[in-house]
């Protein structure tokens, strides 16, 4: 199991993601694990024994790394990347899961019949799903940052730093390796966990504001259908007046196209309620 | 993720590009990926263990290392190359996206068979219109970044040659002390070629720059084209809006009744978009 493995798994996700989603996703793979794997690993390669204290002492190496790094910066980051892009796990077993029910009703009701229109479309259960997996996510980049903070006290990494723990004979120098190398490379990653955090917020309100514009369509088309039941009884039957498709706002709107038809006979493939705009192009062929 | 992985994400994007575009891409690969990978990274692998200084002062290797190599070479051409090449993701992204339009269309059209779907993933566009200036600012971001890590390098190291002698007199060293690097001469030849191969893809970059542009000027002059002034979305819809139309004419057949015209969006006064 190593890095590829782990992306090989993380890319079923893709389809399942708003735009924001992928963004965030190409972001933590190229970002964060690439420069992770190529970068900084090999900074922090060989950090104990770098480590070097003024003293002949046998243990007292060992015994100040171990005081000052409790956990090194690239097992934390290592961790940090498994957990964070582990919710998004949870969105593919909730497909999973809507895939098994809607093939158990198909082998018990027919083929014909459809319990889901499609599986992958974030409505109800899954919407939820995708929304708890975001703010999963955040938390756990705001505790881990927190973590890196409170352990290494802001990212404060002296070259000398002074022991004195057993079995250190007094107070020893001691020296960490390449210490500004490494302030960059935390600076680096720290920026890059604060780049997705925003994202995160980001697809948070774009999914909220889409779910209320989904909502407040529906009551209009409903008031709309009220209205226009009572007007049954207009003899024009290509009568442009009566705008039976939801506007779309100014930005989004195609070149203009009054329905030439009566709400009643709307045809099926005309639906123009939702944005023509792409909420979530595919990147799956990356 | 390595660079394998790294470069099967980038080469999606070859598709889009241009033929500049596809020699630039080739340069990062062979001459500055490949490079670093097979041969820059063991030259610079033993920096650390092998700058010795003339004292037996415990330390004093460690702080004189990291005053005069604040951030490693090899450190430094890792983060530009996967930065120089990211905006390239950009371009791909707004390719999926138009892809995604375009399927979107189909089966609201009710054409979405999977071959139709299939042809539309592997359809390839003319970059024109809002990608014109998606690539476009995808190369200015390339070339600015390039220049930046340049910059960063003389700031870090001025002067390329790589000495083999550093004296340093910084705590704990007892005194100033000779320190020796590794491997000055070979650190020195690679230096080089790589900061030439970063100055030919910066040219690439320009190049292709006045090439999109000499372009987009040519169709400019040449074209009283209506298609090329409309927007590609606004295009596409108005061809499939159309159909639908005359389905409807002959599904109702009340075509005296109909007034139904097609409006480009030229109303705007939109200047010279046919890039």
């Amino acid at each position: 199991m190593d890095w590829k493995t782990f992306q090989a798994l993380l890319s079923g996700v893709n389809k399942y993601s708003t735009a924001f989603g992928r963004v965030w996703l190409s972001v933590v793979f190229v970002f964060r694990v690439m420069v992770y794997v190529v970068a900084a690993e090999r900074v922090w390669g060989d950090e104990q024994k770098d480590f070097d204290c003024n003293t002949k002492q046998p243990g007292c190496a060992n015994v100040c790394y171990d005081h000052f790094f409790p956990i090194s910066h690239i097992r934390l980051w290592a961790l940090q990347l498994i957990f964070v892009t582990c919710p998004s796990f949870m969105v593919v077993m909730h497909v999973a899961y809507r895939d098994d029910r809607e093939r158990k009703y198909k082998a018990k009701h027919g083929n014909n019949s459809k319990l889901y229109n499609n599986t992958g479309k974030k409505h109800g259960g899954l919407w939820w799903t995708y929304l708890i997996s975001l703010f999963v996510k955040t938390g756990i980049e705001v505790a881990f940052l927190y973590i890196l903070h409170h352990i290494y006290d802001s990212f404060y990494l002296p070259r000398l730093v002074k022991c004195g723990v057993k079995p250190c004979p007094n107070l020893v120098d001691c020296y960490i390796g390449h210490p500004t190398e490494k302030k960059v490379f935390s600076y680096f990653m720290v920026g890059a966990s604060g780049l997705c955090i925003v994202l995160n917020i980001c697809e948070i309100i774009y999914l909220v504001s889409k779910r209320i514009a989904r909502i407040a369509n529906k009551l209009n088309r409903q008031k709309r259908q009220i209205a226009v039941s009572h007007n049954d009884h207009n003899e024009e039957p290509f009568d442009n007046s009566i705008d039976t498709m939801p506007t779309l706002s100014k930005k989004e709107q195609p070149p203009s196209f009054r329905s030439a038809v009566k709400s009643s006979h709307r045809p099926p493939g005309l639906k123009l309620e939702e944005k023509i705009r792409a909420s979530a192009p595919d990147l799956s062929f990356l | 993720m390595n660079w394998g992985t790294f470069y099967a994400v980038i080469s999606g994007v070859n598709r889009h590009s241009t033929g500049i575009g596809r020699v630039w891409l080739s340069v990062i690969f062979i001459f500055r990926i490949m490079v670093l990978v097979v041969a820059a990274e063991s030259v610079w692998g033993d920096e650390k263990s092998g700058f010795t200084c003339n004292t037996q002062q415990p330390g004093c290797d460690s702080v004189c290392y990291d005053q005069f190599f604040p951030i490693s070479h090899i450190r430094l051409w890792a983060l530009q190359l996967i930065l120089v090449s990211t905006p390239a993701l950009l371009v791909a992204m707004h390719v999926a996206h138009r892809h995604h339009i375009d399927k979107k269309i189909l089966k609201r059209t009710g054409r979405g068979s999977p071959k139709e779907l299939e042809h539309i993933k592997n359809q390839k566009f003319q970059i024109t219109g809002a990608l014109w200036w998606t690539y476009m600012i995808s190369i200015i971001f390339r070339i600015l970044l390039e220049v930046a890590f340049l910059y960063i390098f003389y700031l870090l190291y001025p002067g390329f040659k790589m000495v083999r002698l550093v004296k340093c007199d910084s705590y704990p060293c007892p005194n100033t002390v000779d320190c020796f690097v590794s491997r000055p001469t070979e650190k020195t030849i690679f230096t080089v070629f790589m900061l030439a191969v970063s100055g030919v893809c910066v040219l690439l970059n320009l190049a292709e720059v006045v090439y999109l542009i000499g372009r987009a000027c040519k169709r400019c002059l040449r074209g009283s084209d209506e298609e090329s002034k409309v927007a590609w979305i606004s295009q596409r819809l108005s061809t499939y809006r159309q159909n639908e139309i005359n389905q409807l004419i002959a599904d109702h057949s009340l075509k005296s009744k109909l007034n139904v015209t097609k409006k480009s969006p030229t109303e705007k006064g939109e200047m010279c978009s046919a890039f």
